[in-house]
């Protein structure tokens, strides 16, 4: 068992875990319309920061707040850092992460999980198996991505971006909002605070790279895997990715049902944050703790035919 | 844990369980050669970018190697990878179409832009729902912890990985290290 010492939330809901979820709570959202913000692209809806963050520092913030509220010492060698990101810093994955540990004098080598958008949970899912395995016995997870012309140019080429804001598992939903933020969460084999992750577990759904399963083979083996040894009524809270895509939340609804998920409260996030890819998985997972009360499950899918699942359990 | 086949790829050599296999070609078309000759029967190969193709031949050759039946659907196999570039000679591909002086984005070289997919081609090719996942190390020696503790995860499914790395910045520079591993 691995047990979440402290978390926090940089986005453009303001800054820290407590700020975002009141926020969400009085039903704001960070998503704009955006007529010129690239070069030639056309105008999108997205959450998006004020004043343009820079990738190194933002994450350095999110994990200092983290950080301060625990008595972990970032610079032992029992701590380690796990980066979760599709695109870094201006398409520069490892040299970030490695300027985030040389910041707080930690010599271990990070690790980043690009995952797709799969990669916050599945870094959540690193971080235990390092831990329970022994080999460190802290893990700063943290999630970050910002948004750049490539991005949003290449999603629009997708044709996968509403231009008004996002619906999730609506049947008007007519594609995604994309989203900036940092976010981390504090992970440690120390019997501390409410929060243990419970399980975790990764499924390709060996169909299509970039369209989910109709039947939801990949993410369906996620909630099965993680829901062993308790009971669909044990869990009244389904985070789910929820992008507003027409074929994602399909798949995940059937995902849901074939797990005997139906009775669960659904969260879904990015009509308040969008879609902060890298971000995703630690920034939602963090704001379903705030939500739930004794456990939850937080699902993730992406690219590549990727899900993702994890279970957290309030002691 | 227990590895049973391993191939090594750079853009001149293929070293497949320590004998090399003799290329006439070298660099991008070395993959396409060993694709012709080696597997030819998925024409989703071209549309793969250079990162994918080095992953899928190098499988495509360890599995011959391995010679249990193929295409079997399976959950018990996962596809593990690591590189330093991410999938940085795409993305710079992708680049080139959205350039101010000549701006038509393509979603064919966009969807290529995350290295993940390489995993995913793999599986799709060999139908494996177990687990798949990338991770941007600073050197393949990273990635041994993460493979062992992926296998020993109490609850689940596998049994074996096909792992390794598999890093590409540019056509013509590539370098793949990729084993079957199992977990007893």
């Amino acid at each position: 068992m691995i047990y979440c010492l402290a978390h926090h939330i940089i986005s453009p809901l303001g800054d820290g875990s407590q700020a975002n979820f009141e926020a969400v709570r009085a039903g704001k959202t960070g998503l704009r319309y955006y007529a010129n913000r690239f070069v030639s692209v056309e105008p999108f809806c997205a959450s998006l920061f004020t004043e343009p963050q820079a990738f190194v520092p933002l994450c350095i913030h999110s994990a200092e707040q983290a950080i301060k509220e625990t008595n972990i010492v970032p610079s032992d060698e029992n701590v380690v850092l796990v980066l979760s990101t599709t695109k870094g810093d201006n398409l520069d994955l490892l040299s970030p992460a490695q300027q985030i540990a040389e910041h707080f004098g930690n010599r271990n080598k990070p690790i980043v999980v690009s995952n797709a958008c799969t990669s916050g949970v599945c870094a959540h899912i690193t971080a235990q198996r390092l831990l329970e395995s022994g080999i460190y016995q802290h893990a700063i997870v943290i999630g970050c991505d910002l948004q750049t012309r490539f991005i949003v140019s290449g999603f629009q080429a997708f044709k996968a971006l509403s231009d008004e804001p996002c619906l999730p598992f609506s049947p008007e939903r007519k594609g995604l909002n994309l989203g900036e933020a940092a976010a981390t969460i504090i992970w440690s084999t120390d019997k501390q605070g409410d929060w243990r992750l419970a399980a975790g577990s990764i499924h390709n759904d060996a169909n299509h790279i970039s369209a989910p399963s109709r039947t939801a083979e990949g993410a369906f083996r996620c909630l099965r895997d993680v829901m062993q040894g308790v009971q669909p009524e044990d869990i009244e809270l389904v985070g789910v990715h929820g992008t507003a895509t027409p074929y994602n939340d399909a798949m995940e609804q059937v995902a849901i049902e074939r797990a005997g998920l139906a009775h669960a409260t659904i969260s879904a996030l990015k009509p308040y944050f969008g879609h902060t890819m890298g971000a995703a998985g630690v920034l939602e997972t963090i704001i379903c703790m705030l939500t739930a009360k004794k456990q939850f499950i937080k699902m993730l899918s992406g690219f590549g035919g990727v899900n993702a699942a994890i279970r957290l359990k309030c002691e | 844990m227990r590895i049973t086949h391993e191939i090594e790829i750079t853009p001149t050599a293929v070293i497949l369980d320590g004998q090399t296999l003799t290329q006439t070609e070298t660099g991008e078309k070395m993959l396409i050669g060993l694709y012709r000759q080696h597997a030819n029967d998925y024409p989703k190969f071209f549309k793969m970018d250079t990162l994918c193709r080095l992953g899928f031949i190098a499988t495509e050759l360890l599995l011959q190697a391995e010679g249990a039946e193929r295409f079997v659907p399976t959950e018990d196999r996962a596809v593990i990878l690591a590189n330093r570039n991410a999938s940085i000679k795409n993305d710079k591909d992708y680049l080139k179409t959205i350039s101010e002086q000549d701006y038509y984005p393509s979603p064919a070289l966009f969807v290529y832009t995350l290295p993940n997919i390489v995993t995913g081609e793999i599986a799709i090719r060999n139908k494996y729902m177990g687990e798949t996942a990338f991770y941007i190390l600073d050197t393949p020696d990273q990635l041994m912890p993460i493979v062992e503790t992926t296998l020993n995860t109490p609850y689940s499914t596998l049994n074996s990985a096909i792992a390794g790395w598999c890093d590409c910045s540019d056509a013509n520079t590539f370098y793949a290290k990729i084993q079957i591993i199992w977990k007893n």
